[in-house]
C-alpha cells in the first residue's frame, strides 16, 4: 500500500444551527476524522446524525461553527465552494434542466475556462467512463433516473475534483439499478483514483462498498474502521446495533490477558472475547455475538434457552430463542438441502458461544 | 363488440356537448365583452368624424391616412404625421424603459423575497401588492408631489445647500418612466417571484460546486432558468405601460403624450373618433408585434425543454 497520506482532514468540527424561536441545535460535536488519499470512505449512520452536514461542510456549502477543514494540509473552511478542487454528486443529481447531458457534464470545465477543445475531449471521455455516450445531446428530462445519475457523476468527476463527495446518490434508484451503480461506483472510484467519500444510511451499502466506514450518530462519530471492523469488531452499543444483527449480553470480566478477556456470562458460564479499544475495565461489560457466530446445540451450551420462533430466509435460518434469563437471543444457522433446521418451537435448547465470537463493548 | 364501441361513441359525442355547454359562458363573454367592441372600433376607424362627436356612417380612410399623414391645409399635399410617429416612438421607447428598468429593480427584489423563510415570503409580498390598494391617480401624485420644483427632493436638496435652484423633473421623459416604473412594478416582481420559487436552489449550490463564481451562477443558472418569469412579467409591463394614460397624464403634462393620450384627445377635445378607433387598433398591432417577439424569443430559447 502507498503511503497514507490524508485527502481530508476534519480537526474539532463543530456545526450549530441556531434559529430564533428554537434551540439551537448541534449537528456535530467537535468531530475529528482523518480520510486518506484513494479511499473509498463512507460516513454511515441514521437520518439527523450530521453526516450529510459534514459533507457539506466539506463541499463548502456551509460553514463550521467552530473547528478546521484540511484538504492536503490547507485549510478550506472558510473557503466558498467554487473555490475548492472538491466536487459533489447530489441526491437529487441537481442536474442543469437547461442543458443537454453534454452541457451539464461539460459545465464546471466551462467555469474553469479551460479551451474548448479540452472541455470538448473531456466531455467525451467522461460520458464514455459512465456509458453515456450516446446521449450526450439529451436533455436531462429526457433520460431515466439511473442515466441522470450517471451523469450527475460524469459532471463531477470531470473537473479532476481531489475529492469526490457523494450524498446518498444511490437512494433514488430501485433495488437492481442500486446494485448496479454500487459496483460502477467501486469501478470508477478504483479507474479515476479519487478519494472518494460517501455518505449512507444503508448500512449494507457501506459494507460492501467502503474501505473505510465511520459510523456517526447524533453529531458525532462513533467509530472508524474497515467494514470488517466496524461489524466485527464494534466498540459501541450504537454501532453494533445499527450494523447487521446483533445479541447483547450482560457479562462480569474477570481479566484481561494478551488482549482477551476472560468473562462470565449471567448462566455461570465462563468464555473469552476480544475487546473493544478504549474499554475501561470496571467489572461488568456488555457483550455482542452475531447471530451467525453462536451455535444451537440440543443439549446444554454456554447459556440455555427455548426456541420461540423459526424465520426461514433461503440462504439461512434465523432461530429466535427466549434465553431463561430473560432477554432474546438469535442464531442464524445455514441451511442445508435436507430441510429443516433440526429444531422446533418450543424445545429447551443450549447456545455455544465459540472461541472467538464476542466482542466485549467500550461501555 | 360493435354495440361496445357504439356506447363509447355515444358517450364520446355526450363529452363534446358537456364541454360546449361548460364552456359557454366563457365564450359568450369573449365574444361580447372583447369581439363586440373590437369590431365596433375597426368599423368606426372607417367612417366619417361627426361635428360634436359621434361619428357619421360615410366609408372613409381619412382616418387611417390621418394616422400616418398630414394634409397640408393649403395644397393638399400629403407629408409624414410626425407628431404622431414622434408619440409613437416615444411610447416604445418609455414603454422598454419601463421594462428594463422594472426587471433591474425587480429581479433581486424578487430573489430577495424568493430566498426569504417560508414563513416570512408572505409578508414581503403583501408588502408588494399594498400599492395596488390605491388608485392609480393617487399613487402618480404622489410621485409627483416627491420630485416637483417645490417637491421633497428639491425642498431637500435646497436644505443641505447643494442646489440653489430646483432641478426640474416634473413633465419630462424621466417623470413619465418613474411614475411608469412605480406603478408597474408589482407586475414585474409577482411573476418573477414565482418562477424563482420554484428553484431547485440545490441547483445554485451544484454551480458554485462546480466552479461557478456568484456571478456566473445568476448568469448560467439562475437567470435561465426564471426566464419564463422575466418574460411574463415582461409583458405584463409593457402591454400596459404602451397604452398607459394616466401616469404620462400626470407626469408629462401636455408635452409628453404618449399613444394613449392621444387617442383620449381624439375622443374628447378632437372630436375625431375614426382617428382615435384607427390609433386604438395601431396600438393593437404594435402590442400584437412586441407579443410575437416575445413569444419568439421563449421558443427559441426552449427549444428542446421538453
Amino acid at each position: 500500500m502507498a503511503a497514507m497520506r490524508s485527502a481530508i482532514e476534519a480537526k474539532g468540527v463543530t456545526r450549530i444551527f441556531q434559529s430564533t424561536g428554537s434551540d439551537a441545535v448541534k449537528a456535530l460535536d467537535n468531530v475529528s476524522v482523518t480520510i486518506r488519499e484513494n479511499e473509498f470512505f463512507t460516513l454511515l449512520g441514521p437520518s439527523g446524525c450530521g453526516k450529510t452536514t459534514l459533507l457539506r461542510l466539506i463541499a463548502g456549502f456551509d460553514f463550521p461553527t467552530d473547528g478546521g477543514i484540511f484538504l492536503y494540509g490547507e485549510d478550506i473552511a472558510p473557503l466558498p465552494p467554487f473555490r475548492r478542487p472538491v466536487n459533489t454528486v447530489f441526491q437529487s443529481y441537481a442536474l442543469f434542466p437547461h442543458m443537454t447531458v453534454a452541457q451539464n457534464v461539460g459545465f464546471g470545465l466551462e467555469m474553469l475556462d479551460r479551451p474548448r477543445v479540452e472541455i470538448e475531449a473531456r466531455v467525451d471521455a467522461m460520458l464514455k467512463l459512465v456509458h453515456m455516450q450516446d446521449l450526450k445531446n439529451r436533455r436531462t428530462s429526457q433520460i431515466s433516473g439511473g442515466q441522470q445519475q450517471r451523469v450527475a457523476l460524469a459532471r463531477a468527476l470531470a473537473p479532476q475534483p481531489k475529492v469526490l463527495l457523494l450524498d446518498e446518490p444511490l437512494s433514488a434508484l430501485d433495488y437492481k439499478l442500486r446494485k448496479e451503480m454500487q459496483v460502477e461506483l467501486k469501478r470508477l472510484q478504483a479507474e479515476t483514483g479519487i478519494t472518494f467519500i460517501f455518505v449512507t444510511h444503508d448500512q449494507e451499502e457501506a459494507l460492501t462498498m467502503s474501505d473505510r466506514i465511520a459510523v456517526m450518530s447524533a453529531g458525532k462519530i462513533l467509530q472508524v474502521g474497515s467494514p470488517w471492523e466496524i461489524y466485527d469488531r464494534p466498540t459501541d452499543r450504537f454501532v453494533a446495533d445499527f450494523i447487521g444483527e446483533t445479541n447483547f449480553l450482560i457479562a462480569r470480566v474477570n481479566g484481561v490477558t494478551s488482549g482477551k478477556a476472560n468473562v462470565t456470562l449471567s448462566s455461570g458460564a465462563n468464555i473469552s472475547a476480544t475487546i473493544a479499544d478504549g474499554y475501561q475495565p470496571n467489572g461488568k461489560a456488555t457483550l455482542v455475538v452475531r447471530p451467525e457466530h453462536a451455535k444451537l446445540l440440543k443439549g446444554a451450551g454456554d447459556i440455555a434457552g427455548v426456541v420461540e420462533n423459526i424465520v426461514y430466509f433461503g440462504t439461512d435460518t434465523h432461530i429466535q430463542v427466549r434465553l431463561s434469563e430473560g432477554g432474546p437471543f438469535t442464531v442464524r444457522q445455514q441451511n442445508t438441502r435436507n430441510g429443516g433446521c433440526g429444531f422446533a418451537k418450543g424445545d429447551h435448547v443450549g447456545i455455544q458461544i465459540g472461541e472467538d465470537a464476542a466482542q466485549v463493548l467500550k461501555d | 363488440m360493435g354495440t361496445a364501441k357504439e356506447t363509447i361513441n355515444r358517450f364520446e359525442r355526450a363529452d363534446v356537448r358537456s364541454r360546449w355547454l361548460l364552456s359557454a359562458p366563457a365564450l359568450i363573454i369573449i365574444l361580447f365583452a372583447a369581439a363586440g367592441p373590437l369590431l365596433v372600433v375597426l368599423v368606426y376607424s372607417f367612417l366619417v368624424p361627426g361635428s360634436y362627436g359621434d361619428v357619421k356612417w360615410e366609408f372613409s380612410t381619412d382616418a387611417w391616412v390621418g394616422v400616418f399623414f398630414e394634409r397640408d391645409i393649403f395644397d393638399d399635399t400629403l407629408s409624414f404625421a410626425d407628431a404622431h410617429l414622434t408619440i409613437f416612438w416615444r411610447s416604445i421607447k418609455l414603454s422598454m424603459a419601463t421594462t428594463i428598468l422594472a426587471l433591474i429593480f425587480g429581479f433581486p427584489t424578487a430573489y430577495f423575497i424568493a430566498t426569504r423563510p417560508e414563513r416570512t415570503r408572505d409578508i414581503w409580498l403583501f408588502l408588494i401588492t399594498i400599492p395596488f390598494w390605491t388608485n392609480v391617480l393617487i399613487r402618480t401624485f404622489a410621485i409627483q408631489e416627491v420630485i416637483r420644483n417645490e417637491g421633497v427632493v428639491n425642498s431637500l436638496l435646497k436644505l443641505a445647500g447643494i442646489i440653489d435652484q430646483p432641478i426640474p423633473m416634473m413633465y419630462t421623459d424621466f417623470a413619465v418612466l418613474l411614475g411608469m416604473i412605480y406603478v408597474f412594478l408589482p407586475l414585474m416582481v409577482l411573476p418573477l417571484y414565482a418562477s424563482m420559487e420554484k428553484i431547485d436552489f440545490r441547483l445554485v449550490e451544484a454551480g458554485y460546486d462546480l466552479y461557478a463564481t456568484r456571478f456566473r451562477v445568476l448568469r448560467r443558472v439562475i437567470i435561465p432558468l426564471v426566464k419564463p418569469g422575466i418574460v411574463a412579467g415582461s409583458i405584463l409591463v409593457f402591454i400596459p405601460s404602451l397604452g398607459a394614460y394616466v401616469t404620462p397624464r400626470v407626469m408629462g403634462g401636455g408635452s409628453n403624450l404618449m399613444i394613449g393620450n392621444l387617442i383620449e384627445l381624439q375622443f374628447g377635445q378632437g372630436r375625431n373618433w375614426p382617428l382615435g378607433a384607427s390609433l386604438s387598433i395601431v396600438l393593437m398591432v404594435i402590442v400584437m408585434i412586441a407579443m410575437l417577439i416575445f413569444v419568439r424569443y421563449t421558443d427559441r430559447s426552449d427549444a428542446g425543454h421538453g
